[in-house]
């Protein structure tokens, strides 16, 4: 799988690097230590920015290509930041057989982005995921991990992704009044 | 820290007070909490029960793993006395009509109750999906609260480690698991006695009990059910192993894509620390084994056993040449097994109920039971344990329910991307580890995907080596070269593209593939083409020949044609085509510029009349 390294500039807080230091410290003698810490990183920051990668090689005396490498081999490591609505689409094959592929597409074409992508506005990513295992009510589609719908048809997904686009124009409404 | 004479009366308090029949006018709620069951919504459901039912002494709200029959999610059942009721696709307005008219007023609400070919069932019991069912892995599953350790001792947990502590030798212990013929349910089938029994004989200071929860076979979720359900068992089996192996220390590597299996493990291992029963001076003796948890990121190769270890040890999940094998040089280069869930979910009872138990299910050489994850088109889809040799008619027409919408079956893939199709001409195949491995598929961990004649097979194969393609870790070139390959022959063939020679080239590639890969990745990686091009190999041809696709999947391949005699001129066809490939006047009948027309479909699902066909 192809990554790209963000270009979105990198605002980490110091709070945010006293927590991952604070959980370095407490696992950095543990064997194989460096996926949890890399686990929690991103559990921290969202994503792996490269200042981010760079911080863990030096605070455990590695190399930072070490870490990169990982960081790129396995597909739940993210280098860029997500959208605010992460929608994944199953393509285990459950789902598949019952064409989720044509719910992926559909989806691409509305929000005019591509797997892995995020929307310019910050608001959608789209993902291809590995089956879920709720394969009963494949095809599903899942927004933030949370939301689940089940038993999709192509013909729906544009409705689904209005309602987080009405969502997001009532919580501007809501900041404009408050 | 408990001893054994407390543990044997938590035993017996819980079998009197909860799981055993109580009075009539006293209830337990169970509702199904895993993950297929919270995704159906299962959680308002249970919040609901649990807020009808506080303050009634008389109704006891609790939580179970999955049971097994998805579609019905979620779902719920009431038991009274020795009564089990099975509430199917509940919500919390049904919980609170359930709990008004069952639990307060003693009527079954039948309009809930689950449907199985016209016949309204009680419980789960009555269905033929579970009569069917022989349950060891699944034993606890959707029986007992995953997070109650109690409840998993008074199901006998816990017996099987204290057997092997107090009475059993290391070798008694590899010996009865040898005997029983248990073998690998992760993939391969390798004989589970004869790996633990290699790494037992060596010498070394640190040995390591590896558990495969990283469950990547798409289409498959056994190994789910049981941690999110019964995630002692793993425990028990796993500290069982590392006595007969003479391990210290666990790992559990499980994927992260399965939040409550880790949530719920967690909550297992503390449990167990708790009692004694892992950790330091187990049991009071001077056996001390700890089990850590290592999260998977996302790698499918990780799922072979020397990728696994390397990912535990932190670094890119890429597996090495085999020998030395895990068991000589394993994890952090000590001896090392390595078995996945639904093998160790099997240990403990056969330390209980003996070897020859054991092997007096099954076939000659597959003994036992074997999870499978029903999915695809098939009308249950869930999950079910049946004795090895069952017949795959058995399984998709009798517990399956069949084909739904009146289709035929076409075949049905196991062993995921290592396997291969079953076509219906071997539906009475007796399935054991040998009889696939003939018929050109493979056990795999289990996935059990039913197709039917909508499905294309070069679509299939295509969408499995889509899958290796991707995951394939590059370590060595006839995989990564290689599976894409492969990949853009099929994408050629189903593009409209294909030649006659294209067939000769996928089998002599895919050959070579198979005897060069480093590891069980590559190597099983052209299965899913050649079993389709062993059984469908007129599909490929329809492709390739005819620039057909029989089950009218393949876009490039489809034409699409308004039949003039049915079309009414009413232009909703060409007002919506997005391509802008039909024409007509109104009134008239109209016409698609093939040139043109992107074969979205879009006019088909459009014609009020039927008027446009595919071919």
């Amino acid at each position: 799988m192809k990554k790209k390294m963000s270009s979105i500039p990198f605002n980490g807080t110091p709070e945010q690097e006293a927590k991952l230091d604070a959980y370095i410290a407490e696992h950095r003698t543990e064997e194989g230590c460096l996926m949890p810490i890399m686990q929690e990183a991103q559990l921290i920051y969202g994503y792996l920015p490269k200042e981010v990668q760079i911080h863990i090689a030096e605070k455990l005396g590695i190399p930072a290509e070490e870490v990169f490498g990982v960081a790129t081999f396995y597909s739940m490591f993210n280098l860029s930041p997500k959208g605010k609505y992460q929608i994944s689409v199953c393509l285990g094959t459950a789902c598949y057989v019952k064409g989720s592929r044509e719910v992926l597409d559909k989806i691409c074409d509305i929000l005019e982005i591509q797997p892995g992508e995020c929307t310019d506005d910050g608001l959608f990513s789209i993902e291809a995921c590995r089956c879920v295992g709720a394969c009963g009510l494949a095809p599903v589609m899942m927004v933030n991990g949370s939301d689940v719908y089940g038993r999709l048809k192509a013909s729906e997904v544009e409705s689904i992704i209005n309602k987080y686009k009405e969502f997001e124009k009532e919580e501007k409404e809501y900041e404009n009044m408050g | 820290m408990k001893t054994w004479a407390e543990l044997q009366a938590i035993k017996a308090d819980v079998n009197a007070n909860v799981f055993a029949a109580s009075a009539p006018g006293e209830y337990r709620v169970l509702v199904g909490l895993a993950t297929c069951g919270i995704a159906a919504g299962a959680m308002p459901v249970y919040d609901a029960f649990k807020e009808a039912a506080a303050g009634n002494p008389k109704c006891k709200v609790g939580q179970v793993g999955c049971i097994g029959m998805c579609q019905y999610e979620p779902i719920v059942e009431v038991i009274e006395g020795g009564k089990r009721t099975t509430y199917v696709k509940m919500d919390a307005e049904k919980a609170a009509r359930v709990y008004q008219e069952h639990i307060l007023g003693g009527q079954v609400v039948t309009d809930y109750l689950l449907v199985e070919n016209g016949i309204t069932c009680n419980s789960l019991e009555d269905t033929t999906f579970y009569k069917l069912q022989k349950r060891i892995a699944l034993r606890n599953c959707g029986i007992i609260d995953p997070e109650n350790i109690d409840e998993y001792i008074a199901r006998d947990g816990y017996a099987a480690l204290y057997k092997v502590i107090t009475e059993m030798s290391s070798e008694d212990v590899v010996n009865v698991i040898l005997d029983s013929g248990l073998r690998g349910r992760g993939g391969a089938g390798f004989p589970t006695g004869k790996k633990w029994s290699f790494a037992a004989v060596q010498q070394a200071p640190q040995k390591f009990v590896c558990c495969n929860a990283d469950e990547g076979d798409p289409g498959a979720f056994m190994d789910r059910s049981v941690l999110e359900g019964d995630p002692h068992a793993l425990l028990e089996a796993m500290t069982i192993a590392g006595k007969a192996i003479g391990a210290t220390q666990g790992y559990i590597y499980v994927r992260a894509e399965y939040p409550v299996a880790v949530k719920r493990l967690n909550i297992a291992i503390k449990q167990a620390k708790e009692y004694g029963l892992l950790g330091d001076n187990i049991l009071g003796t001077d056996f001390c084994f700890d089990i850590g948890i290592r999260l998977g990121a996302g790698a499918f190769v990780c799922g072979e056993e020397t990728a696994l270890m390397t990912s535990i040890e932190g670094k890119r999940g890429e597996p090495r040449p085999r020998p030395p094998f895990p068991a000589v040089k394993g994890l952090f280069q000590s001896p090392t097994i390595l078995n996945n869930v639904e093998t160790y979910a099997n240990v403990a009872q056969i330390i209980l109920n003996g070897a020859s138990w054991f092997s007096s299910m099954g076939t000659e050489k597959s003994k036992g039971t074997k999870v499978f994850a029903l999915g695809g088109k098939i009308n249950n889809t869930g999950l079910v344990e049946v004795p090895m040799g069952t017949t795959l008619r058995t399984v998709v027409e009798q517990i399956g329910g069949g084909i739904p919408n009146g289709k035929k079956f076409k075949a049905a893939q196991t062993g995921g991307p290592s396997g291969g199709c079953i076509p219906a001409e071997h539906f009475d195949v007796e399935i054991d580890y040998d009889n696939l491995i003939a018929i050109g598929s493979m056990m795999g961990s289990g996935g059990l995907i039913v197709m039917d004649e909508d499905n294309c097979m070069v679509d299939i194969a295509k969408f499995f080596l889509d899958f290796t393609v991707d995951e394939s870790c590059g370590k060595c070139t006839p995989c990564r070269i290689g599976t894409r390959r492969l990949y853009e022959l099929l994408e050629k063939i189903t593009s409209g593209e294909g030649e006659p020679s294209d067939i000769d080239e996928l089998e002599a590639l895919a050959a070579h593939i198979k005897d060069n890969s480093l590891c069980g990745l590559g190597q099983t990686a052209p299965n899913p083409i050649l079993s389709t091009l062993r059984y469908f190999r007129d599909e490929y041809e329809a492709h390739i020949n005819d620039k057909k696709c029989p089950s009218h999947v393949c876009r490039d391949l489809l034409t699409f044609t308004i039949d003039p005699e049915k079309c009414v001129g009413c232009t909703k066809c060409a007002r919506n085509c997005p391509a802008n490939a039909i024409s007509g006047a109104v009134k008239e009948p109209h016409v698609i510029d093939h040139d043109k027309c992107v074969q979205c479909s879009v006019c088909m699902q459009n014609c009020a009349f039927g008027a446009i066909t595919k071919d």
